[in-house]
């Protein structure tokens, strides 16, 4: 019972951390600036576009009124159009974000199945010369703009070595010889589903640099945090006992250690999803993956108001839905916080 | 009468069984004096400052370094002349990454100045005072914390308008709700300790024990973070710098020169990589430290 109700409570918070997002963004977005509707219209309307806008604003009403158009907007999919393009901004954004998705799931994976055994290994060889490399590459990790990592991967793969690809997700030569069927939206699944194996290699082959690249903030935090945790649980009593009685090593690690130290790690990883979300748009500059990074870079940049809104917006909220899973799937392996 | 007077004297100020300040500091410069991985770092940190306060008189061109162009000696490779090359407007890029030390340091020291400042005492008062301040101050924490940093910097620069000056003010407001929630567990925890109920049996106003009491307690921890966030102030700066909404061209950034360099990487790599170097060296600097500090301070008695 203690667990349905954290799971309730902790909905509830997010419900209420997703409203007070959409007052910041209104906030941010209609009173802080000088002349919103110039924002929302760009630097050259078409003649029906200011009162159009200015109506849909209802800058006339008070700023409870506009909130609450605001908020109708919202739950309508309405975040406005894209000023570069005059395209609805959830619009554009739905077509754009598998492709960061992909990259996104990729380094995820990649990143806790590299970090995590290396932060096992390194406690488990605490002193030795293996924990001291480990260590400096998870601070390293941590250190190096990734658009510097993207950067410097290239000129070695790319360029020295002439391996890897320099940009992109799929050789166009191959978009007619072996094209790709949209079914997900995600290349490796789509290419692996229709037996596509020669796409299946060059999407592979497109996909290692950049995701490496994504990957090498969150292995170097989770590879830390498990070893410090996996340390702290090393020290309790029930290992000391699980090992009186003989057990194997390889067994106390992985099936005592592991699972208590693991709550900890599932927090982490869900704190790198928000930096591996603004860490992709970096990486997607780099590497001119067409995804939702090179978007908002470009809305930056053209200063597409109504499209950096909505990307802010619809990221944070994917923040908060993502941390709220992570929160839950805690909740429901580790008893104890259910229970705090 | 001798407690009470115990209770308002200055000194007291750690925590039972801790070591005194003056034993703190001298066993951390005996610890990083053994670690060449510290001592490494301690080594770039001065540089760094050194070189951010007389960037302008270490820089052999020090006009370059704020943007005046030569362009008759544009996109070369190093030489004795140009250590690091030059941009391809003919600037100095070794004169230019000196001269770009000294915001870089004065916008980190700003930005965690001001996030401590705001965030510590809030996390104080509602870690000590509890109930539905408590409630308050965290909600708004979470909200602030719910947002990923470089979506909210973003949003608030696009409303303010990119420069230096609201890069550091996004960043500031971004940054005070990690030390409310760190100082909120400490002071939560500390409410319940001896001296701090002795104190308020004794009638001593809160604000008194939150500032003799809780925040000198949170020093260590906060300064661990701090340290920390110096680094990562340096790398969010260069990377708003790097989408253009940071610093603004002609003066100098590494986040900034990156960019710049980004279209030239294949044939003229030294432009983007020595700025990033720069980057890498002062944050891994910063994270090493921090690392040190956490390990000798060792907040964990306060969890």
């Amino acid at each position: 019972m203690r667990k349905v109700e954290y799971i309730i409570r902790r909905i509830f918070m997010s419900l209420f951390v997703l409203v007070g997002l959409s007052i910041m963004t209104f906030t941010i977005s209609r009173v802080i600036p000088s002349d919103p509707v110039g924002l929302y219209v760009g630097p050259k309307p078409n003649p029906g576009d200011v009162e159009r806008v200015r109506e849909k604003l209802g800058l006339n009403h008070p700023l409870t009124i506009q909130y609450a158009y605001y908020v109708r907007d919202l739950l309508h999919g309405d975040l406005g159009l894209s000023i570069a393009s005059k395209l609805p901004v959830l619009e554009v954004v739905g077509a754009l974000w598998p492709a960061t998705l992909e990259l996104l799931f990729t380094s995820i994976i990649l990143s806790t199945l590299i970090g995590i055994p290396l932060g096992v290994l390194s406690a488990r060889l605490q002193g030795s010369p293996i924990d001291v490399v480990v260590r400096t590459f998870s601070i390293a990790g941590v250190s190096i703009p990734a658009f510097l990592s993207g950067l410097v991967l290239q000129i070695i793969f790319f360029r020295n070595l002439h391996l890897l690809p320099l940009t992109g997700r799929f050789t166009t030569d191959l978009r007619f010889t072996h094209p790709i069927e949209a079914l997900t939206g995600f290349y490796l699944i789509d290419t692996a589903l229709t037996g596509n194996w020669i796409a299946f290699k060059d999407v592979v082959w497109h996909i290692i640099l950049p995701a490496i690249t994504l990957s090498m903030y969150p292995i170097g935090l989770i590879a830390r945090m498990t070893r410090a945790t996996m340390l702290e649980v090393l020290s309790q009593e029930y290992i000391r006992t699980a090992r009186a009685y003989g057990t194997r090593e390889a067994f106390i690690f992985y099936g005592y250690a592991l699972k208590n130290a693991i709550g900890p790690t599932l927090t982490v990883i869900g704190l790198t999803l928000a930096w591996s979300l603004t860490g992709a748009f970096f990486v997607e500059m780099i590497f001119n993956w067409p995804g939702l990074g090179t978007f908002t870079v470009n809305s930056l940049l053209n200063v597409d108001y109504p499209a950096v809104m909505g990307i802010t917006l619809l990221g944070a909220t994917g923040y908060v839905v993502v941390n709220l899973i992570v929160d839950l799937i805690q909740a429901l392996i580790d008893p104890r916080i259910s229970l705090a | 009468m001798e407690a009470t007077k115990k209770l308002f004297r200055r000194g007291q100020k750690s925590e039972v069984g801790e070591f005194s300040r003056q034993r703190q500091i001298t066993h951390t410069i005996y610890v990083i004096l053994r670690d060449p991985l510290a001592l490494f770092s301690v080594l770039i940190i001065t540089t760094f400052v050194v070189v951010a306060i007389f960037g302008p008189w270490l820089a052999p061109y020090p006009e370059q370094g704020y943007g005046k162009t030569d362009l008759s000696t544009r996109m070369q490779p190093l030489s004795p002349e140009h250590p690091f090359g030059t941009d391809r407007l003919g600037r100095d890029i070794f004169s230019r990454i000196i001269i770009a030390a000294r915001p870089a340091l004065w916008v980190s020291l700003l930005v965690v100045f001001l996030a401590v400042l705001i965030g510590a005492p809030l996390g104080a008062i509602a870690g000590y005072v509890g109930g539905r301040l408590d409630n308050f101050i965290m909600r708004l924490t979470d909200l602030f914390l719910a947002f990923p940093f470089l979506l909210l910097a973003m949003m608030i620069v696009t409303a303010l308008g990119p420069g230096l000056k609201n890069a550091a003010l996004a960043m500031a407001i971004a940054w005070w709700p990690w030390y409310t929630r760190l100082v909120r567990s400490i002071a939560a925890s500390l409410r319940q300790r001896y001296y701090v109920e002795a104190a308020r049996a004794v009638g001593i106003p809160a604000i008194v024990i939150i500032t003799r009491h809780i925040l000198p307690n949170c020093i260590s921890p906060i300064l661990v973070q701090a340290t920390v966030d110096l680094g990562t102030v340096i790398l969010a700066l260069s990377s708003l710098s790097f989408l253009g909404l940071g610093v603004q061209p002609p003066a100098p950034d590494w986040g900034l020169m990156v960019n710049e360099g980004r279209a030239y990487i294949v044939t003229e790599w030294w432009y983007s990589t020595f700025p990033g170097l720069a980057i890498f060296v002062t944050v891994l600097a910063f994270n090493l430290i921090g690392d040190v500090l956490r390990d000798i301070l060792d907040p964990r008695q306060y969890r």
